[in-house]
Protein backbone atom coordinates (compact mmCIF):
# COMPACT_ATOMS: atom_id res chain seq x y z
CA UNK A 1 0.00 0.00 0.00
CA UNK A 2 0.92 3.38 -0.32
CA UNK A 3 0.16 6.97 0.25
CA UNK A 4 0.80 10.73 -0.16
CA UNK A 5 -1.52 12.93 1.99
CA UNK A 6 -1.12 15.86 3.57
CA UNK A 7 -0.01 14.29 6.69
CA UNK A 8 2.89 13.40 4.28
CA UNK A 9 4.08 10.30 2.52
CA UNK A 10 4.39 6.90 3.62
CA UNK A 11 1.58 4.62 4.80
CA UNK A 12 2.77 4.02 8.47
CA UNK A 13 4.27 7.63 8.53
CA UNK A 14 0.36 9.21 7.74
CA UNK A 15 -1.18 6.31 9.87
CA UNK A 16 0.65 7.33 13.16
CA UNK A 17 -0.15 10.83 12.72
CA UNK A 18 -3.56 10.33 12.06
CA UNK A 19 -3.80 8.12 15.21
CA UNK A 20 -2.16 11.27 17.38
CA UNK A 21 -4.69 13.47 16.26
CA UNK A 22 -2.49 15.33 13.56
CA UNK A 23 -4.17 17.61 11.62
CA UNK A 24 -3.03 18.25 7.66
CA UNK A 25 -4.47 21.28 6.95
CA UNK A 26 -2.96 24.85 6.52
CA UNK A 27 -3.75 28.30 5.47
CA UNK A 28 -3.45 27.75 1.22
CA UNK A 29 -0.15 29.19 0.15
CA UNK A 30 0.52 28.22 -3.03
CA UNK A 31 -1.76 30.99 -4.20
CA UNK A 32 -3.28 34.44 -3.52
CA UNK A 33 -6.50 33.66 -1.65
CA UNK A 34 -7.55 37.21 -0.95
CA UNK A 35 -10.68 37.00 -3.34
CA UNK A 36 -11.53 33.73 -2.17
CA UNK A 37 -13.75 32.58 0.42
CA UNK A 38 -12.06 29.58 1.01
CA UNK A 39 -8.53 29.70 2.30
CA UNK A 40 -7.56 26.89 3.74
CA UNK A 41 -6.70 23.39 2.37
CA UNK A 42 -4.68 20.23 2.62
CA UNK A 43 -1.84 20.06 0.28
CA UNK A 44 0.90 17.32 0.33
CA UNK A 45 3.62 18.81 2.60
CA UNK A 46 7.26 19.36 0.96
CA UNK A 47 10.13 17.78 2.00
CA UNK A 48 12.72 14.60 1.85
CA UNK A 49 11.40 11.38 1.63
CA UNK A 50 13.18 10.56 4.91
CA UNK A 51 11.34 13.11 6.51
CA UNK A 52 8.35 12.31 5.08
CA UNK A 53 7.59 15.47 2.88
CA UNK A 54 7.60 15.42 -1.21
CA UNK A 55 10.49 15.93 -3.22
CA UNK A 56 9.62 15.25 -7.00
CA UNK A 57 13.01 14.89 -7.80
CA UNK A 58 13.56 11.71 -5.74
CA UNK A 59 10.61 10.22 -7.47
CA UNK A 60 10.40 11.16 -10.79
CA UNK A 61 13.48 12.05 -13.45
CA UNK A 62 13.60 15.80 -14.08
CA UNK A 63 12.85 15.58 -17.50
CA UNK A 64 9.70 13.32 -17.18
CA UNK A 65 8.23 15.63 -14.13
CA UNK A 66 7.09 18.43 -17.00
CA UNK A 67 4.99 15.45 -19.04
CA UNK A 68 2.48 14.90 -16.15
CA UNK A 69 0.22 16.79 -13.91
CA UNK A 70 0.59 16.82 -10.40
CA UNK A 71 -2.21 14.19 -9.77
CA UNK A 72 -0.17 12.15 -11.94
CA UNK A 73 3.13 12.48 -10.06
CA UNK A 74 1.38 11.90 -6.55
CA UNK A 75 0.24 8.69 -7.81
CA UNK A 76 3.53 7.47 -9.04
CA UNK A 77 4.70 8.64 -5.51
CA UNK A 78 2.25 6.30 -4.13
CA UNK A 79 1.99 3.25 -6.58
CA UNK A 80 5.98 3.48 -6.02
CA UNK A 81 5.24 2.67 -2.18
CA UNK A 82 2.88 0.36 -2.75
CA UNK A 83 4.85 -1.82 -5.42
CA UNK A 84 7.95 -1.78 -3.61
CA UNK A 85 5.63 -3.04 -0.47
CA UNK A 86 4.49 -6.32 -2.33
CA UNK A 87 7.32 -7.36 -3.26
CA UNK A 88 5.63 -8.01 -6.32
CA UNK A 89 8.08 -7.28 -9.21
CA UNK A 90 6.95 -9.99 -11.96
CA UNK A 91 9.94 -11.47 -13.89
CA UNK A 92 8.25 -13.25 -16.79
CA UNK A 93 6.11 -12.01 -19.71
CA UNK A 94 3.12 -13.82 -18.23
CA UNK A 95 3.33 -11.77 -15.03
CA UNK A 96 3.27 -9.07 -16.21
CA UNK A 97 0.42 -9.22 -18.64
CA UNK A 98 -1.60 -10.85 -15.57
CA UNK A 99 -0.86 -7.27 -13.46
CA UNK A 100 -3.13 -4.30 -14.31
CA UNK A 101 -3.21 -1.01 -13.02
CA UNK A 102 -6.44 0.89 -12.14
CA UNK A 103 -5.85 4.52 -10.70
CA UNK A 104 -8.53 6.73 -10.97
CA UNK A 105 -8.99 10.91 -10.49
CA UNK A 106 -12.07 12.90 -9.86
CA UNK A 107 -11.18 15.82 -11.89
CA UNK A 108 -7.55 14.88 -13.37
CA UNK A 109 -5.02 17.28 -14.81
CA UNK A 110 -6.97 20.51 -13.34
CA UNK A 111 -3.64 22.60 -13.03
CA UNK A 112 -2.72 21.78 -16.60
CA UNK A 113 -5.42 22.39 -18.37
CA UNK A 114 -5.40 25.81 -16.13
CA UNK A 115 -2.10 26.88 -17.19
CA UNK A 116 -2.34 25.96 -21.08
CA UNK A 117 -5.59 28.25 -20.96
CA UNK A 118 -3.87 30.62 -19.88
CA UNK A 119 -1.38 30.45 -22.67
CA UNK A 120 -3.84 30.18 -25.22
CA UNK A 121 -5.50 33.31 -23.82
CA UNK A 122 -2.15 35.12 -24.19
CA UNK A 123 -2.66 34.39 -28.15
CA UNK A 124 0.17 32.01 -28.34
CA UNK A 125 -2.14 28.88 -29.09
CA UNK A 126 0.88 27.46 -31.27
CA UNK A 127 3.14 27.31 -28.37
CA UNK A 128 1.30 24.87 -26.22
CA UNK A 129 3.39 22.01 -25.44
CA UNK A 130 2.78 18.61 -26.66
CA UNK A 131 2.60 16.97 -23.45
CA UNK A 132 -0.76 19.04 -22.41
CA UNK A 133 -3.07 16.22 -23.42
CA UNK A 134 -1.15 13.51 -22.09
CA UNK A 135 -0.57 15.46 -19.02
CA UNK A 136 -3.70 16.08 -18.32
CA UNK A 137 -5.70 13.06 -19.43
CA UNK A 138 -6.88 10.73 -15.91
CA UNK A 139 -6.43 7.28 -17.69
CA UNK A 140 -2.28 8.40 -17.70
CA UNK A 141 -1.72 7.93 -13.94
CA UNK A 142 -2.37 4.16 -14.96
CA UNK A 143 -0.60 4.39 -18.14
CA UNK A 144 2.75 5.72 -16.51
CA UNK A 145 2.40 3.29 -13.33
CA UNK A 146 2.31 0.30 -16.39
CA UNK A 147 5.04 1.92 -18.39
CA UNK A 148 7.50 2.48 -15.09
CA UNK A 149 7.00 -1.01 -14.09
CA UNK A 150 5.82 -3.01 -16.99
CA UNK A 151 1.99 -4.23 -16.15
CA UNK A 152 0.60 -5.50 -19.21
CA UNK A 153 -2.79 -6.17 -18.02
CA UNK A 154 -6.07 -4.28 -18.04
CA UNK A 155 -5.06 -0.82 -17.84
CA UNK A 156 -8.10 1.33 -16.62
CA UNK A 157 -9.07 4.32 -14.82
CA UNK A 158 -12.19 5.12 -12.84
CA UNK A 159 -14.09 8.55 -12.91
CA UNK A 160 -16.99 8.67 -10.71
CA UNK A 161 -15.86 12.49 -8.61
CA UNK A 162 -15.42 11.74 -4.92
CA UNK A 163 -16.48 8.13 -5.42
CA UNK A 164 -13.51 7.07 -7.48
CA UNK A 165 -11.14 5.61 -4.99
CA UNK A 166 -13.85 3.06 -3.89
CA UNK A 167 -14.56 2.37 -7.10
CA UNK A 168 -11.16 1.54 -8.09
CA UNK A 169 -10.92 -0.84 -5.50
CA UNK A 170 -13.51 -2.64 -5.75
CA UNK A 171 -13.78 -2.90 -9.59
CA UNK A 172 -10.36 -4.00 -9.38
CA UNK A 173 -11.13 -6.77 -7.12
CA UNK A 174 -13.84 -7.70 -9.81
CA UNK A 175 -11.62 -8.12 -12.65
CA UNK A 176 -9.30 -10.19 -10.72
CA UNK A 177 -12.33 -12.14 -9.54
CA UNK A 178 -13.27 -12.65 -13.34
CA UNK A 179 -10.13 -13.65 -13.89
CA UNK A 180 -8.93 -10.72 -15.90
CA UNK A 181 -5.73 -10.32 -13.98
CA UNK A 182 -3.77 -12.02 -10.83
CA UNK A 183 -2.56 -8.62 -9.73
CA UNK A 184 -4.55 -5.51 -10.13
CA UNK A 185 -2.79 -1.66 -8.88
CA UNK A 186 -5.37 -0.13 -7.94
CA UNK A 187 -6.08 3.65 -6.17
CA UNK A 188 -7.36 6.88 -6.94
CA UNK A 189 -4.96 10.76 -7.33
CA UNK A 190 -5.95 14.30 -6.81
CA UNK A 191 -4.52 17.51 -7.29
CA UNK A 192 -6.82 20.58 -7.58
CA UNK A 193 -5.54 23.07 -4.94
CA UNK A 194 -5.48 25.57 -7.15
CA UNK A 195 -7.35 28.67 -7.79
CA UNK A 196 -10.09 27.27 -10.42
CA UNK A 197 -10.21 24.15 -7.95
CA UNK A 198 -11.04 25.87 -4.72
CA UNK A 199 -12.76 29.07 -6.74
CA UNK A 200 -15.35 26.37 -8.82
CA UNK A 201 -15.78 24.51 -5.12
CA UNK A 202 -16.40 27.82 -3.60
CA UNK A 203 -19.02 28.44 -6.15
CA UNK A 204 -21.35 25.42 -5.39
CA UNK A 205 -20.90 26.51 -1.74
CA UNK A 206 -19.16 23.07 -0.88
CA UNK A 207 -15.93 24.40 0.79
CA UNK A 208 -15.24 25.75 4.49
CA UNK A 209 -15.17 29.08 5.19
CA UNK A 210 -15.65 30.13 8.71
CA UNK A 211 -11.69 28.66 9.88
CA UNK A 212 -9.49 30.97 8.11
CA UNK A 213 -7.68 31.76 10.94
CA UNK A 214 -7.64 28.20 12.22
CA UNK A 215 -7.12 25.61 9.57
CA UNK A 216 -6.98 22.26 11.69
CA UNK A 217 -10.22 23.23 13.08
CA UNK A 218 -11.69 23.58 9.52
CA UNK A 219 -12.47 19.84 8.83
CA UNK A 220 -15.37 19.06 11.25
CA UNK A 221 -17.57 16.11 10.52
CA UNK A 222 -20.49 15.79 11.68
CA UNK A 223 -19.65 19.08 14.49
CA UNK A 224 -23.17 21.33 14.64
CA UNK A 225 -20.16 24.09 13.43
CA UNK A 226 -19.16 22.33 10.51
CA UNK A 227 -19.45 24.50 7.51
CA UNK A 228 -18.07 22.79 4.48
CA UNK A 229 -15.46 20.26 3.09
CA UNK A 230 -11.71 21.16 3.10
CA UNK A 231 -10.02 20.57 -0.10
CA UNK A 232 -6.98 17.72 0.41
CA UNK A 233 -4.67 16.45 -2.05
CA UNK A 234 -2.81 13.19 -2.39
CA UNK A 235 -2.86 9.68 -3.43
CA UNK A 236 -3.48 6.35 -2.03
CA UNK A 237 -2.86 2.74 -4.33
CA UNK A 238 -3.48 -0.82 -3.10
CA UNK A 239 -1.79 -3.94 -4.87
CA UNK A 240 -4.98 -6.39 -5.00
CA UNK A 241 -4.14 -9.40 -5.77
CA UNK A 242 -5.56 -13.35 -6.18
CA UNK A 243 -5.47 -15.07 -3.00
CA UNK A 244 -3.86 -18.46 -4.12
CA UNK A 245 -1.38 -16.00 -6.20
CA UNK A 246 -0.16 -14.16 -3.19
CA UNK A 247 -0.36 -17.03 -0.77
CA UNK A 248 2.12 -19.15 -2.95
CA UNK A 249 4.40 -16.79 -3.41
CA UNK A 250 4.39 -15.29 0.27
CA UNK A 251 3.32 -12.27 0.27
CA UNK A 252 2.53 -9.56 2.73
CA UNK A 253 -1.38 -10.19 3.22
CA UNK A 254 -2.65 -6.61 4.78
CA UNK A 255 -6.70 -7.53 4.72
CA UNK A 256 -9.30 -8.84 2.30
CA UNK A 257 -11.68 -7.33 0.10
CA UNK A 258 -14.51 -9.34 0.67
CA UNK A 259 -17.41 -7.03 -0.20
CA UNK A 260 -18.34 -4.24 -2.74
CA UNK A 261 -21.59 -2.56 -3.61
CA UNK A 262 -22.48 0.56 -5.84
CA UNK A 263 -25.48 2.50 -6.19
CA UNK A 264 -27.27 6.20 -8.11
CA UNK A 265 -29.38 8.27 -6.33
CA UNK A 266 -30.65 9.74 -9.39
CA UNK A 267 -31.44 12.70 -7.63
CA UNK A 268 -29.72 15.81 -7.91
CA UNK A 269 -26.25 16.79 -9.09
CA UNK A 270 -24.77 17.52 -6.08
CA UNK A 271 -26.64 16.88 -2.75
CA UNK A 272 -27.71 13.83 -1.87
CA UNK A 273 -31.50 13.01 -0.80
CA UNK A 274 -32.49 13.61 2.95
CA UNK A 275 -33.01 9.63 3.75
CA UNK A 276 -30.01 9.05 2.74
CA UNK A 277 -31.48 5.95 0.56
CA UNK A 278 -28.48 5.73 -2.04
CA UNK A 279 -25.70 5.49 1.19
CA UNK A 280 -27.93 2.83 2.59
CA UNK A 281 -28.32 0.90 -0.93
CA UNK A 282 -24.58 0.77 -1.71
CA UNK A 283 -23.86 -0.56 2.31
CA UNK A 284 -26.25 -2.98 1.64
CA UNK A 285 -25.28 -4.36 -2.05
CA UNK A 286 -21.72 -4.29 -0.24
CA UNK A 287 -23.07 -6.30 2.87
CA UNK A 288 -25.13 -8.93 0.31
CA UNK A 289 -22.15 -9.56 -1.90
CA UNK A 290 -19.69 -10.00 1.48
CA UNK A 291 -22.91 -12.40 3.09
CA UNK A 292 -22.63 -10.57 6.01
CA UNK A 293 -25.08 -9.55 8.73
CA UNK A 294 -24.56 -5.92 10.30
CA UNK A 295 -23.36 -6.85 14.14
CA UNK A 296 -20.29 -8.94 11.75
CA UNK A 297 -18.83 -5.38 11.31
CA UNK A 298 -17.18 -3.18 13.79
CA UNK A 299 -15.56 -0.10 12.36
CA UNK A 300 -17.07 1.98 9.54
CA UNK A 301 -14.66 4.44 7.74
CA UNK A 302 -17.52 7.14 6.76
CA UNK A 303 -17.50 9.81 4.07
CA UNK A 304 -18.08 11.79 6.03
CA UNK A 305 -16.90 15.49 4.45
CA UNK A 306 -17.60 18.12 7.11
CA UNK A 307 -20.79 19.32 5.13
CA UNK A 308 -24.83 18.66 5.77
CA UNK A 309 -24.79 15.68 4.12
CA UNK A 310 -22.75 13.81 7.29
CA UNK A 311 -26.12 13.38 8.90
CA UNK A 312 -27.31 12.03 5.71
CA UNK A 313 -24.89 9.61 5.93
CA UNK A 314 -24.87 9.45 9.65
CA UNK A 315 -28.76 7.90 9.00
CA UNK A 316 -27.97 5.83 6.50
CA UNK A 317 -25.35 3.99 8.60
CA UNK A 318 -27.54 3.99 11.23
CA UNK A 319 -30.74 2.20 9.19
CA UNK A 320 -28.17 -0.20 7.76
CA UNK A 321 -26.90 -1.34 11.17
CA UNK A 322 -30.23 -1.47 12.98
CA UNK A 323 -29.57 -2.51 16.50
CA UNK A 324 -25.91 -3.73 15.42
CA UNK A 325 -25.37 0.53 15.25
CA UNK A 326 -24.48 0.62 18.82
CA UNK A 327 -21.40 -1.75 18.75
CA UNK A 328 -19.86 -0.08 15.61
CA UNK A 329 -17.47 2.45 15.51
CA UNK A 330 -17.93 5.12 12.75
CA UNK A 331 -14.95 7.88 11.99
CA UNK A 332 -13.80 10.51 9.54
CA UNK A 333 -10.29 10.71 8.81
CA UNK A 334 -11.25 13.95 6.32
CA UNK A 335 -11.11 15.83 9.65
CA UNK A 336 -7.45 15.27 9.55
CA UNK A 337 -6.35 15.30 5.90
CA UNK A 338 -9.32 16.72 4.54
CA UNK A 339 -11.11 15.41 1.60
CA UNK A 340 -8.98 14.27 -1.61
CA UNK A 341 -11.48 14.21 -4.15
CA UNK A 342 -10.72 11.24 -6.19
CA UNK A 343 -8.09 9.96 -4.00
CA UNK A 344 -10.05 9.55 -1.04
CA UNK A 345 -11.46 6.27 -1.14
CA UNK A 346 -7.93 5.12 -1.67
CA UNK A 347 -6.64 6.31 1.21
CA UNK A 348 -9.35 5.91 3.69
CA UNK A 349 -9.85 1.99 2.39
CA UNK A 350 -5.91 1.88 3.15
CA UNK A 351 -6.87 3.52 7.01
CA UNK A 352 -9.60 1.00 7.07
CA UNK A 353 -7.10 -1.71 6.54
CA UNK A 354 -4.74 -0.57 9.10
CA UNK A 355 -7.83 -0.46 11.55
CA UNK A 356 -8.30 -3.82 11.27
CA UNK A 357 -4.22 -5.01 11.32
CA UNK A 358 -3.89 -2.57 14.66
CA UNK A 359 -7.81 -2.79 16.07
CA UNK A 360 -7.72 0.64 16.60
CA UNK A 361 -10.55 3.38 15.30
CA UNK A 362 -8.95 6.51 14.13
CA UNK A 363 -10.31 9.57 15.74
CA UNK A 364 -12.76 12.30 14.05
CA UNK A 365 -10.83 15.54 14.89
CA UNK A 366 -12.69 18.88 15.94
CA UNK A 367 -16.07 16.82 16.90
CA UNK A 368 -16.99 18.77 19.97
CA UNK A 369 -20.83 18.89 19.78
CA UNK A 370 -22.85 16.13 16.90
CA UNK A 371 -25.67 18.50 15.28
CA UNK A 372 -27.21 15.28 16.16
CA UNK A 373 -27.07 12.81 18.57
CA UNK A 374 -26.69 9.41 17.66
CA UNK A 375 -25.92 5.39 19.18
CA UNK A 376 -23.41 4.90 16.96
CA UNK A 377 -19.59 6.07 18.57
CA UNK A 378 -18.05 8.73 16.05
CA UNK A 379 -14.55 8.35 17.64
CA UNK A 380 -14.51 12.06 18.74
CA UNK A 381 -10.87 13.40 18.94
CA UNK A 382 -9.24 10.65 19.83
CA UNK A 383 -8.16 7.13 18.75
CA UNK A 384 -9.94 3.97 20.44
CA UNK A 385 -8.23 0.92 20.83
CA UNK A 386 -11.17 -1.71 19.69
CA UNK A 387 -11.80 -4.87 18.66
CA UNK A 388 -12.43 -4.75 14.97
CA UNK A 389 -12.69 -8.08 12.37
CA UNK A 390 -14.45 -6.16 9.69
CA UNK A 391 -14.13 -2.94 8.29
CA UNK A 392 -16.79 -0.65 6.07
CA UNK A 393 -15.42 2.18 3.67
CA UNK A 394 -17.95 4.15 2.16
CA UNK A 395 -17.53 7.34 -0.53
CA UNK A 396 -20.16 9.36 -2.55
CA UNK A 397 -19.55 11.76 -5.28
CA UNK A 398 -21.03 14.55 -7.28
CA UNK A 399 -23.47 13.14 -9.72
CA UNK A 400 -25.09 10.88 -6.90
CA UNK A 401 -22.70 7.98 -7.13
CA UNK A 402 -21.94 5.90 -4.07
CA UNK A 403 -19.68 3.06 -3.62
CA UNK A 404 -19.33 1.12 0.10
CA UNK A 405 -16.65 -1.55 0.24
CA UNK A 406 -15.93 -4.09 3.01
CA UNK A 407 -12.49 -5.54 4.13
CA UNK A 408 -11.97 -8.24 6.83
CA UNK A 409 -8.19 -9.14 8.56
CA UNK A 410 -5.39 -11.06 6.23
CA UNK A 411 -7.08 -14.89 6.56
CA UNK B 1 33.26 31.29 -44.54
CA UNK B 2 32.88 27.88 -42.09
CA UNK B 3 29.38 29.27 -40.50
CA UNK B 4 29.00 26.73 -37.42
CA UNK B 5 32.18 26.70 -35.14
CA UNK B 6 32.09 24.49 -32.08
CA UNK B 7 31.79 27.08 -29.56
CA UNK B 8 30.00 29.40 -30.82
CA UNK B 9 27.12 31.40 -28.59
CA UNK B 10 24.23 29.47 -31.21
CA UNK B 11 26.22 25.91 -30.11
CA UNK B 12 26.33 26.41 -26.54
CA UNK B 13 23.16 27.70 -26.55
CA UNK B 14 21.06 25.10 -28.45
CA UNK B 15 23.23 22.47 -26.20
CA UNK B 16 22.25 23.91 -22.89
CA UNK B 17 18.41 23.31 -24.41
CA UNK B 18 18.84 20.25 -25.17
CA UNK B 19 20.73 18.83 -22.18
CA UNK B 20 18.24 20.70 -20.03
CA UNK B 21 14.90 19.64 -21.63
CA UNK B 22 16.01 15.80 -22.51
CA UNK B 23 17.69 15.12 -18.81
CA UNK B 24 21.12 14.16 -20.51
CA UNK B 25 25.02 14.88 -19.56
CA UNK B 26 26.36 17.77 -21.35
CA UNK B 27 28.85 15.18 -22.78
CA UNK B 28 26.48 13.09 -24.52
CA UNK B 29 25.34 15.91 -26.96
CA UNK B 30 28.26 16.10 -29.58
CA UNK B 31 27.50 17.69 -32.96
CA UNK B 32 26.40 14.68 -34.23
CA UNK B 33 24.30 13.43 -32.12
CA UNK B 34 20.82 12.27 -33.03
CA UNK B 35 17.84 13.39 -30.93
CA UNK B 36 15.76 9.93 -30.87
CA UNK B 37 18.54 7.74 -31.55
CA UNK B 38 21.65 8.96 -29.37
CA UNK B 39 19.72 11.34 -26.91
CA UNK B 40 16.84 9.27 -25.91
CA UNK B 41 13.84 11.38 -27.23
CA UNK B 42 10.78 10.66 -28.51
CA UNK B 43 8.87 12.37 -31.08
CA UNK B 44 6.86 14.34 -28.97
CA UNK B 45 9.98 15.78 -27.02
CA UNK B 46 11.36 16.60 -30.09
CA UNK B 47 8.63 18.75 -30.61
CA UNK B 48 8.82 20.30 -27.18
CA UNK B 49 13.05 21.18 -28.16
CA UNK B 50 12.07 22.78 -31.61
CA UNK B 51 9.25 24.64 -29.65
CA UNK B 52 12.25 25.71 -26.88
CA UNK B 53 14.59 26.46 -30.08
CA UNK B 54 12.39 28.77 -31.91
CA UNK B 55 11.63 30.48 -27.35
CA UNK B 56 15.38 31.13 -26.94
CA UNK B 57 16.43 32.36 -30.36
CA UNK B 58 13.33 34.26 -31.42
CA UNK B 59 13.38 32.38 -34.54
CA UNK B 60 10.25 30.35 -36.21
CA UNK B 61 11.21 26.74 -37.04
CA UNK B 62 8.00 25.51 -39.73
CA UNK B 63 6.72 22.31 -39.30
CA UNK B 64 8.83 20.72 -42.72
CA UNK B 65 11.76 22.44 -41.58
CA UNK B 66 11.60 20.98 -37.97
CA UNK B 67 11.48 17.31 -39.45
CA UNK B 68 14.47 17.77 -40.84
CA UNK B 69 16.15 19.13 -37.51
CA UNK B 70 17.67 15.26 -36.42
CA UNK B 71 20.81 16.04 -34.85
CA UNK B 72 22.08 18.75 -32.61
CA UNK B 73 24.10 20.13 -35.59
CA UNK B 74 21.32 20.46 -37.56
CA UNK B 75 19.54 22.60 -35.26
CA UNK B 76 22.83 24.56 -35.19
CA UNK B 77 22.97 25.15 -38.66
CA UNK B 78 19.63 26.00 -38.93
CA UNK B 79 19.62 28.19 -36.08
CA UNK B 80 22.50 30.01 -37.35
CA UNK B 81 21.38 30.40 -40.86
CA UNK B 82 17.90 31.90 -39.69
CA UNK B 83 19.75 34.40 -37.67
CA UNK B 84 22.31 35.31 -40.57
CA UNK B 85 19.08 35.94 -42.82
Amino acid sequence: MGIASPLGLGVERVWKRLLNAESGITAIQSFDTKDLPAKVAGPVPAGTRSEGGLDLNEWIPIKDQKKMDRFIQLALVAASEAVEDSGWMPEDEDGRCATGVMIGSGIGGLDTIYETSETVRAGKVRRLSPFFIPSALINLASGHVSIKYGFKGPNHAVVTACATGVHAIGDASRLIALGDADVMVAGGAEATINEIGIGGFCAARALSTGFNETPAQASRPWDENRDGFVMGEGAGVLVLEEYEHAKKRGAKIYAEVIGYGMSGDAYHITAPPDNGDGAYRAMKAAMRSARLEPEQVQYVNAHGTSTFADDVELGAVERMFGDAARSVAMSSTKSAIGHLLGAAGAVEGIFSILSIRDQVAPPTLNLDKPSRASVIDRVAKEAQPRRIEVALSNSFGFGGTNASILFRGAP
Amino acid sequence: MERVTPMSDTAEKVKKIVVEHLGVEESKVTNEASFIDDLGADSLDTVELVMAFEEAFGVEIPDDAAEKITTVKDAIEYIEKQKAE
